[in-house]
């Protein structure tokens, strides 16, 4: 209702619209505006102390990449386990960025990783309307050319950034110290999150092809490549600051509360109105059932592509808030068990359910990073893994379909349409499921059934 | 008549059609021709050097095969990646290191004869300081049955506790559920009093004997090198292919003549019509977790003989490798785990010898990939059935 008033007014009256929001969206920011003030006042009367700051920090970004892997497992049925390589990329590449500016008073990093992220962005926009134009192209012909382009693109960065790296750390040397380093620090985010996506995009160009437990298999082996590649960095990559397997020091900690929590809530705002988009029923019609959506016009591979290259700029931007956050950054924290820890949260979350994300991966860092650590009896410091996974197999066993179950938050429930159960409405066919309730899914929860080979 | 309108065809969906598969092809033949040339010279480089890691990598490859099968026979029933399958296998190191260098279980027919034992049984056997190899056969077997017992237990325990009762749910909780068993099994495995958190080292129960290939077979002897060029293996390596290849026959045999393999078959086919036709599907799914999990405990024992370091998370590495083996060779396919298996065997040892050690993961994943790409069911799966 609220996006249909919106939509007529758009063009003419921009305040008018602002106040004619949804009272749940009005609810959505109020909450939120509360949360963080809240938060905040609370770390700086040192009601939190440090560790527990840490701990919801990490709940933020935790809630980030969750809901990046919502929106590729949840929402678009595609079950990987990339998730976290994506994440490293963001981070290594983010600290890196930072790391230079601060340490080395170098904004090389900055200067090329943009040339990188925009020239391949161009090319990528380039090439895909020149494909476009061409009929069956396969999936395989077309990741050679985007990654010969990239490649090229990759040494003509390079090369232009020593051209104009001195130039920009001009620039950025008007600016006081305090702010030019916040500036670097947006940016590097933002761009490891844009480098996360393109190279997602590369990845998943031919692996999205492949049904539904072998994608998995294959961005699985994703994570373990590009943990062994990080192991290697200063060895085979030739960063010689991210030391490898002895991890990287020295990045500046620049990830406040204000910050992580800005970028989750955009990111909900932008998940949010994304599913509730064209684009996102076509999202959620490719989990539903694949062929029937073929059939009803849909481009299934440009929007499993399009939906893991946006959960991957999301775990992307989250693993540039992360690197910000211990100011320490080391391989094993990208191991593939730990790749699980995002499709965990994403599970007791409710698959397809936004608050129960969010729900689920503070109560995931609280637990893990903090009662855990915390409140175990003397001597038994060593038994925090053996009671977390008792706690997963007691709350699988109790809570299948997710912490909340089909709870979700006023402003985020139109995700999906209400439970009117219109198989076909006068607008002809539709592409959602015929049982879409609330915003949890139907009849639950694996999109992956019966796709297994 | 769509389908034999030709490339260049004026189909409505075409604009410009262009043949272009040509270009994804030949980057994989690419990729395929660079590998084959660098293995090429470094054979031409030195021969005996690359048979050798050939021969290492069939040793590695064995013992895979026996894990992926675990992981292919159970992903062939339940379609469940279970996770703790490599922590299996590594509960069969620890038991087998329990029973040889604790209790010296493997020498029990020492020890049943006792001191007085007639002459003629000691001649056979031996005494507890010198076990003939008579003693040590039958003590190596019944360890390593051991180890098959305590594993085939401990997988239907974890199968009745964690599994069974998410048989329903979607499969997603099962393979949660098997992520947190692995870790229970490796965290609870690192406690002080179970198999304590550091390193240790497992004394075998027999001796080392290697030879070398030469112009003929020839046993090394101690303190003389062997000839430059030749190509050394030990009895580590005879006798984990002839273990593994009897419990491939042996498990050949239960699965495609049995009457128990029958019904392992047709509940991997469809499950619902094998309980209509009268099988015990759980008891079955049991016996299958059972099957997979002694032959992890036996691989268990095998790869702490060839590599006698233990710790509680070596069975994450090595399981891992085995399941990328069981996926490369088709997952649910008996034959594709073996072949699989001693694909990333030699993977392993030549991208460890040739290209660089750390990243021979790197290297095992990279040609996952690409064979899934090429095969997207692995090299002896069938095809996926398309959802009805």
């Amino acid at each position: 209702m609220d996006a249909k008033v919106t939509r007529d007014t758009r063009s003419s009256r921009l305040p008018a619209n602002l106040l004619r929001l949804a009272p749940s969206t009005w609810g959505f920011l109020a909450t939120m505006l509360i949360v963080f003030v809240a938060v905040q006042l609370a770390i700086s009367e040192r009601v939190l102390n440090s560790f527990w700051e840490t701990i919801i920090r990490q709940g933020a970004v935790m809630a980030i990449v969750s809901l990046g892997l919502n929106l590729i497992y949840g929402f678009n049925g595609q079950f990987s386990l990339g998730q976290w390589g994506f994440y490293a990329i963001g981070a290594y590449a983010a600290a890196d960025v930072t790391w230079r500016w601060d340490q080395a008073h170098s904004a090389s990093g900055l200067v090329v990783l943009f040339l990188l992220v925009g020239l391949a962005g161009v090319w990528f926009w380039f090439l895909s309307r020149q494909l476009a134009r061409v009929a069956r192209v396969d999936a395989l012909t077309a990741f050679t050319l985007y990654l010969v382009g990239m490649i090229v693109v990759a040494f003509v960065a390079i090369y232009l950034g020593q051209v104009l790296t001195e130039p920009v750390a001009a620039v950025l040397g008007v600016l006081p110290p305090g702010l030019a380093m916040q500036v670097v620090f947006v940016l590097a985010v933002l761009l490891a999150g844009a480098l996360a996506a393109e190279v997602s995009f590369l990845f998943g160009l031919p692996v999205l092809t492949l049904g539904s437990d072998y994608f998995g298999i294959a961005t699985l082996g994703f994570t373990i490549i590009v943990k062994v590649l990080l192991d290697n960095s200063d060895t085979m990559l030739g960063f010689a600051e991210m030391k490898g397997a002895r991890g990287m020091v020295g990045i500046p900690q620049l990830t406040s509360w204000a910050w992580v929590f800005g970028f989750l809530v955009l990111t909900v705002i932008v998940v949010r109105n994304l599913l509730h988009s064209s684009t996102g029923r076509a999202i959620v019609s490719v989990r539903e059932d694949e062929i029937a959506a073929k059939a009803m016009g849909i481009d299934v591979a440009r929007y499993k592509n399009f939906t893991f290259v946006l959960g991957s700029l999301l775990a992307g931007i989250a693993g540039g808030l992360y690197a910000h956050i211990n100011g320490f950054l080391h391989p094993d924290t990208f191991n593939f068990i730990k790749s699980f820890d995002p499709m965990i949260v994403v599970v007791f979350g409710g698959l397809g359910s936004v608050t129960g994300t969010l729900v689920a991966s503070f109560a995931w860092a609280l637990m893990l990073e903090g009662v855990l650590r915390l409140f175990l009896p003397q001597g038994f410091e060593t038994w925090r893994f053996v009671v977390y996974p008792l706690l997963l197999l007691i709350m699988m066993l109790l809570r299948p379909k997710g912490l909340l179950g089909t709870f979700e938050a006023p402003f985020l429930r139109q995700v999906l349409p209400p439970a009117r159960r219109p198989a076909v409405s006068e607008n002809g066919p539709r592409v959602e499921a015929p049982t879409a309730a609330g915003s949890v899914l139907p009849n639950a929860a694996d999109p992956a059934e019966g796709q297994g080979g | 008549m769509q389908q034999s309108v030709p490339m260049s065809g004026l189909s409505i969906w075409t604009q410009r059609a262009i043949r272009s598969g040509w270009i994804g092809r030949s980057l994989l033949l690419a990729i395929g021709a660079a590998a084959l040339v660098i293995l090429a010279m470094r054979f031409r480089e030195s021969p005996s050097i690359f048979i050798q890691q050939v021969v290492n990598g069939i040793q590695l490859g064995f013992v895979y095969a026996l894990i992926a099968l675990g992981y292919t026979m159970v992903y062939g029933i339940v379609r469940l990646i279970n996770f703790a399958h490599g922590d299996v296998f590594m509960v069969g190191s620890f038991v087998s290191y329990y029973a040889v260098s604790r209790f010296g279980l493997h020498l029990w027919p020492v020890a049943l004869a006792g001191r007085d034992a007639p002459g003629w049984l000691i001649s056979v056997i031996g005494t507890p300081e010198d076990p003939g190899w008579f003693t040590l056969l039958i003590g190596s077997a019944s360890v390593i049955l051991l180890c098959m017992v305590v594993c085939a237990l401990l997988a239907v325990t974890i199968e009745r506790v964690a599994y069974k009762p998410l048989r329903d749910a979607p499969r997603i909780s099962a393979l949660i559920t098997a992520i947190g068993v692995s870790f229970f099994l490796e965290y609870f495995g690192a406690l002080q009093f179970v198999f304590t958190p550091s390193f240790i080292t497992y004394k075998r129960p027999f001796g080392v004997t290697t030879w070398y290939i030469s112009d003929g077979i020839h046993q090394v002897q101690k303190g003389t090198a062997p000839p430059e060029g030749s190509v050394l293996f030990s009895n580590i390596l005879v006798i984990i292919v002839l273990t593994s290849l009897l419990l491939l026959v042996l498990l050949q045999f239960i699965v495609q003549r049995t009457k128990i393999g029958k019904a392992m078959r047709a509940t991997a086919y469809d499950k619902p019509t094998a309980r209509l036709m009268g099988i015990n599907v759980d008891r079955v799914i049991s016996i299958t977790f059972a099957i997979g999990a002694a032959l992890a405990g036996a691989a268990g024992m095998l790869y702490a003989i060839a590599f006698p370091q233990i710790v509680f998370w070596m069975g994450i590495i090595p399981g891992l490798k085995a399941f990328v083996a069981a996926v490369l060779g088709g997952i649910g396919s008996i034959p594709g785990a073996l072949v699989g298996a001693l694909v990333m065997g030699q993977a392993e040892v030549l991208s460890a010898g040739y290209i660089s050690t750390p990243m021979r993961d790197a290297v095992a994943f990279a040609i996952l990939i690409i064979v899934l790409l090429v095969r997207p069911t692995g090299i002896f799966g069938e095809p996926e059935r398309e959802k009805a």
